[in-house]
């Protein structure tokens, strides 16, 4: 194990991808000569070229759809998004090509393109570049969403993605790429579905993903400083599909649940959580569930304001007292 | 053009005109469901290009207007009937319909419901051929009113940027739905269009079959020799309206019976007899046979096949069994 950051985990996973497959390509808006937005393909355009390391022109479907396109002939793009605010224009080719075609041609295609792409609240982005999507990705049927929280995840994930047969959608995080993490110094491959415990507990179970599995490690070290409660964090590393049995599994043992969501709380993860433990493990809860999500507002420039919008680990600790009742 | 490819010409605009009419018989009897959107009068564009076209190597993609790209592209007529039907024995499995019409093993990509969707994916198939190193082009083949969408402007950049081996082929019927082409688009040249993006175009008659191969013949050997994109328009028109639920009271009358006058089928069987190659009463025993094949193997094959069970409505979303899902562990 070495400590590296999540840009360079992501990085290497494109390094070894591209060197151990030369269908593997790269593809978005400033990843070949400048290396990526936030360095997820620096150096590799030198390293492999232009034609594998492909600056596009800002035409997001087109470009989606043109690597979609290849992924028919079994070229592997991997398809970077330079903020995830724009996979709203390739939306038509994400939802109603790559998700459908292996269906509606009775398994004749499939799409095995990656797309990644930074995501999240930054620092006074603005609204229009502070979009939390995932919501919206995990929905769909026929695409795999996962969503790294820390480097091993970053690497492990993307690489699994690119060698899956089924398009991924990858949603980063803007703050975490320079967040330092271990990383196995030998090629890793994540799974594409399951969760990971993060911290052990038994109190309560504080459902996170990407850059909230962090605020709710940070609430669980205060609860069993402050007041002896021992919550345990489940990392939803897989958002499509999420994980059934490590949900159930956790609550059985627990009892309470509370989810942690960077985005707006309507029809997100943790409404998907709930409708979960609700089928899943119902008499098993001693109190209701409850999420802890940003507010219903597109997010303002002002910081305070920024702030005020998004949850954070006190908010994480407060929902805890309150299910407690201290 | 050789005399034995006309009359093999002549005879497969003849079935694809009389599948479709069939098709719609098959609507009103309530066996075809969903949106069907039929190809009558616009014969000579598929044939003609796809003649030109290299079989078992050339990519075709196109829009849900599929059935007779399909079919000219090596689809087995029965399993694309049977398709439309709704039976597992369709090519697509009956997931699909009829604006989903794929075969894959014949390098047919697809049809796709989205307008201009397959631009880009054309494109796409393209860049593959050119990673793998191959002579193989990629042909697509979508309406006039689909170069409105983004994606057709994406496309031709990105395509003449990156030199990619593929043939974009407008069938202009001067109308998407009920609008009228000079309603919609400013510029109603399609080929002119084009021109920014520094791609060759070329507008052609798309009723003639013989000058859609000439024409085809040309654009394919641009494309084949390495020297990027092309794209042929051609002027068209179909008959029947946009799609079963379409009244089609938008259209003047005069307007139809002057594009009736140039039938692609009607002129090539005229052209085929003045040369004195053949009667009257061939192309109607010919006519009487595809309809007799349309009946007793299409029509029946479709009827006779099962549908889809129900245990299987859940195949096909996901890889199956895909070890990477499981972090590469068998
Ligand atoms: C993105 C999108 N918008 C609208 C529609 C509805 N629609 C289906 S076909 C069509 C007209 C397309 O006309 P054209 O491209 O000329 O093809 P044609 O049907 O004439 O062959 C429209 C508006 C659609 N399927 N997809
Ligand atoms: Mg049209």
């Amino acid at each position: 194990m070495h400590e590296i950051m999540y840009w360079e985990a992501v990085r290497r996973a494109h390094d070894e991808e591209l060197a151990n497959d030369d269908m593997v390509i790269v593809m978005g808006e400033d990843v070949g000569v400048v290396g990526g937005t936030y360095k997820a393909t620096l150096g590799l355009y030198d390293k492999y070229g232009q034609e594998r390391v492909i600056d596009t022109p800002i035409s997001e479907n087109g470009f989606t759809g043109l690597g979609i396109g290849a992924s028919f002939l079994g070229v592997r793009p991997i398809i970077e998004i330079m903020s995830v605010n724009f996979a709203w224009l390739a939306m038509d080719q994400l939802f109603n090509t790559a998700a459908k075609v292996r269906y509606m041609s009775g398994g004749q295609l499939s799409a095995p393109i990656v797309v990644r792409a930074p995501g999240g609240t930054a620092h006074q982005l603005g609204s229009q570049h502070s979009a939390r999507m995932e919501k919206v990705f995990m929905g769909i049927a026929g695409l795999r969403v996962v969503t790294p929280s820390n480097p091993r995840q970053a690497y492990g994930l993307l690489k699994s993605a690119v060698r899956c047969n089924d398009p991924v959608f990858i949603n980063e995080h803007e703050l975490m790429y320079n967040m330092k993490g271990e990383v196995p110094e030998k090629e890793y491959f994540h799974p594409l579905e399951g969760s990971e415990i993060a911290r052990e507990g038994r109190d309560v179970t504080l459902f996170g993903y990407n850059i909230s599995v962090h605020w709710c490690l940070e609430a669980a070290d205060l609860l069993s400083r402050n007041h002896g409660i021992e919550a345990e964090v489940i990392d939803l590393f897989a958002l499509s599909p999420l994980d059934r049995e490590g949900i159930r599994n956790s609550v059985t043992k627990t009892h309470r649940a509370i989810i942690v969501e960077e985005a707006e709380p309507a029809v997100g993860v943790g409404a998907e959580v709930m409708a979960i433990l609700n089928e899943e493990c119902f008499f098993e809860l001693d109190a209701a569930p409850v999420r802890v999500s940003a507010l219903n507002v597109p997010i303002p420039y002002n910081h305070a304001l920024e702030r005020a919008v998004l949850p954070d680990a006190n908010d994480v600790v407060e929902a805890v007292r309150k299910m407690f009742g201290i | 053009m050789k005399i034995e490819r006309k009359k093999r010409l002549l005879r497969e605009m003849l079935f694809a005109r009389r599948f479709e009419e069939r098709c719609y018989e098959a609507y009103v009897e309530r066996n075809i469901g969903g949106f069907l959107h039929l190809y009558p009068g616009e014969e000579a564009c598929a044939h003609g290009v796809l003649e030109a076209a290299d079989f078992g190597k050339d990519y075709v993609i196109t829009s849900y207007r599929d059935h007779i790209h399909a079919i000219k592209w090596g689809a087995d007529p029965r399993e694309v009937m049977a398709e439309l039907y709704a039976k597992e024995t369709g090519v697509s499995k009956g997931r699909g319909g009829s604006m989903h019409i794929f075969d894959v093993k014949n390098r047919f990509m697809g049809g796709y419901a989205l307008v201009g969707a397959p631009f880009p994916l054309a494109a796409g198939i393209a860049k593959a051929i050119q990673m793998q190193g191959g002579e193989e082009i990629c042909i697509c083949f979508l309406g006039d009113a689909a170069n409105n969408q983004g994606t057709f402007h994406e496309s031709l950049n990105m395509a003449k940027l990156w030199n990619l081996p593929v043939l974009y082929v407008c069938e202009n019927n001067h109308y998407g739905i009920g609008t009228r082409i000079d309603r919609s688009t400013a510029v109603v040249d399609q080929y002119k269009r084009v021109s920014g993006y520094g791609i060759p175009s070329r507008q052609e008659d798309g009723q003639d079959v013989e000058l859609v191969y000439k024409a085809a013949t040309r654009a394919i050997r641009h494309v084949r020799s390495g020297k990027g994109p092309y794209f042929l328009e051609l002027m068209t028109y179909r008959y029947r309206g946009h799609s079963m639920s379409d009244s089609n009271a938008y259209r003047a009358r005069a307007e139809e019976r002057m594009w009736s006058k140039r039938d692609p089928v009607i002129m090539l069987r005229d052209r085929l007899i003045e040369e004195g190659k053949m009667t009257r009463e061939d192309f109607k025993n010919m006519d009487t046979e595809i309809l007799d094949q349309i009946e007793n193997e299409v029509i029946a094959f479709a009827e006779e096949s099962p549908e889809p069970h129900v245990s299987g409505v859940e195949r096909y979303v996901l890889a199956e069994n895909d070890p990477w899902v499981r972090g590469g562990v068998p």
